[in-house]
């Protein structure tokens, strides 16, 4: 019935319809931020009133910004690593736990985010992590580690084993060879693994929400919902807006820019799984 | 994490000049560059589950106070909780909800740019576009559309004059979980229309034509060829939506807070309650592991399930 439908009507204007369904939101989120609204900085006329409200608001905007970007970075950067090696060594090693090892990798994704996160909120404590920009990123690594190892150890294997062993003949070590020949090769599996760490930091709620008590510290996301809920009286429709853009922006810029790359992280990760 | 890294400029070379332990050395090295995954996955994976273990059974107030033993009086206290069957049955009717129409939709989004006709990339796109917002910023980009006051959408009855004031999109239990359902379908329909792309392009062109040649119509190729040969992709859509709808945090948190009157609590939020409004982290651990061992029994299930659907 589904098809048929599909084969009667036009199927531009099915396409259409759906693709303003979808942009509506965005657009009108974008023209909502700098639009005038009842009990805000901005009462009358188009301008940036509201992003003004945001760059004041408690800690400021820049503050946010920044600890966003602390700890996008560090999470992006810790998964690279710890994948690469680790992917290096599943593809291209035997040692002992080597399979028990990758299968606890990817039991990571079995278990609930919410029954990690309340032991990690003790555990943290523990190691003087609490509260922590870097305490936060080291937890945000260890969610993204089942994808990340997955998809290096996938590129690593569709390497050429030739080409590894004339860098080993002419006088490389494995750590020689892995940044000489094998680091250009596996390039496009970081740059997947990179974008979607990046996109799960810049965006995670609930990790910052549990394991940062202190508001400047707070990530934006936690910010931008702190700023809605405090402002129970008189609610500021338009600053909490303008955060909607500052937050959506680089997600969207970023997804543009390396599309690509995300939609071959999904293929092999779809075909494997 | 360093430890095993530091160790590897003495070993440089070694493989080359001398080959005679050159397999040990070889698991040394494999060893070393997989010392930093396995650091992670012991001290962050590992750790952490055994310690939700032990406070699950044991009090646990969220500052300072008694930790005796407490077994299995966490258990027992989570079921007596007051919220705990609403939020569990709301939870797997959200999870109903939400799976049927956003698989339903995504196929249909599927389908729509399957072809590869003028225009077809940019539709992809657009339907993606909301899957690289955060959750929560599309939880609170929809929060701001469906209010009474802002929003485009809240005049649109009264105009029509089908109703009497501004309607409020989360205001009663039905309304703000249809709402959220929307704002997921939003956010997460163009996800899994390239789960189901993906699958729909693995389908070899030969068994179309042959479909074809045999004169079946479309609605016949649909149902004979493309939904068996698109089933292990289904299967994948089907295991990740109902176990993020299950886990449901972000939209409601930041959507409807749970109410109107905590009609839209669910369980992962009555679990964050426990621990940091209740401050009692035993229970919040004791909930946990109920939700660890409701989902590892789905899945397995779910396994076992497409399994047998594989053999006959």
């Amino acid at each position: 019935m589904l098809a048929r439908a599909l084969g009667r009507t036009p199927h531009y204007v099915v396409a259409g319809g759906l693709a303003v369904i979808f942009l509506f939101p965005l657009l009108w989120n974008t023209w909502a931020s700098v639009s005038p609204q009842p009990g805000t900085a901005q009462e009358s006329g188009h301008g940036l009133g509201n992003y003004r409200t945001l760059l004041e608001y408690d800690a400021g905007l820049w503050q946010y910004l920044l600890n966003s970007t602390v700890v996008s970075a560090l999470t992006v950067g810790l998964t690279l690593g710890v994948s690469l090696l680790g992917g290096y060594a599943f593809a291209r090693f035997d040692f002992p736990g080597k399979n028990l090892l990758f299968l606890l990798t990817l039991a990571i994704l079995m278990v609930p985010y919410a029954t990690l996160l309340i032991p990690l909120y003790v555990l943290l404590g523990r190691l003087h992590l609490q509260n922590s920009l870097i305490g936060l990123s080291l937890v945000l690594a260890m969610f993204q580690l089942p994808f990340a190892t997955f998809m290096m150890r996938i590129s690593f294997e569709a390497v050429p084993r030739e080409l590894e062993e004339s860098a080993l003949v002419d006088g490389c070590g494995t750590a020689g060879a892995l940044r000489r020949v094998l680091l250009p090769a596996v390039r496009p599996g970081l740059i997947t693994v990179g974008l979607f760490a990046f996109l799960s930091a810049w965006n995670d709620f609930i990790a910052p929400l549990i394991l940062i008590s202190d508001s400047e510290k707070a990530p934006l996301p936690l910010a931008v919902a702190n700023l809605r809920q405090q402002s129970m009286g008189a609610v500021d429709y338009g600053a909490t807006e303008a955060g909607v853009v500052v937050l959506a922006v680089p997600c969207l810029l970023l997804f543009l820019l390396l599309q690509r790359h995300y939609i071959r992280g999904f293929m092999s990760g779809a075909l494997k799984g | 994490m360093s430890a095993g890294y530091r160790s590897r400029p003495e070993e440089q070379g070694r493989t080359v000049r001398a080959p005679v332990p050159r397999w040990r050395s070889r698991r040394a090295k494999g060893l070393a560059y997989a010392a930093p995954t396995a650091v992670f996955v012991a001290v962050f994976f590992v750790l952490p589950l055994l310690l939700v273990g032990q406070m699950s059974l044991s009090d646990w107030p969220l500052l300072a106070g008694d930790r005796g033993v407490n077994a299995p009086g966490n258990y027992t206290d989570v079921t007596d909780t007051a919220l705990f069957w609403p939020a569990v049955r709301f939870t797997l009717l959200y999870t109903v909800i939400v799976t049927v129409i956003l698989l339903g939709l995504a196929l249909l989004l599927a389908l729509l740019v399957q072809e590869s006709r003028p225009g077809a990339g940019f539709f992809r796109t657009v339907y993606f576009l909301p899957g690289a917002l955060g959750l929560a910023s599309a939880s609170l980009l929809f929060w701001g559309l469906y209010s009474p006051t802002t929003g485009p959408l809240g005049g649109i009855p009264e105009t029509l004059g089908l109703a009497d004031e501004p309607v409020s999109f989360l205001g009663s239990p039905t309304s703000a979980l249809l709402s959220t359902v929307f704002l997921v379908v939003w956010k997460f329909a163009g996800f899994y229309m390239l789960i189901l792309l993906v699958g729909l392009q693995r389908i070899p062109h030969e068994v179309y034509e042959a479909a074809r040649m045999d004169g079946a119509s479309r609605a016949q190729i649909f149902r004979a060829v493309t939904l068996p040969l698109l089933r292990p992709s289904l299967a994948l859509s089907l295991l990740l939506c109902v176990t993020g709808s299950l886990l449901a945090f972000d939209q409601f948190f930041v959507l409807t807070k749970g109410g109107p009157d905590n009609s839209t609590v669910t369980v992962v939020q009555l679990i964050y309650r426990e621990a940091f409004q209740r401050m009692n982290l035993g229970t919040a651990a004791a909930l946990s592991i109920l939700v660890l061992a409701a989902l590892l029994l789905l899945n397995v299930l779910q396994f076992r399930g497409l399994r047998r659907a594989d053999e006959s």
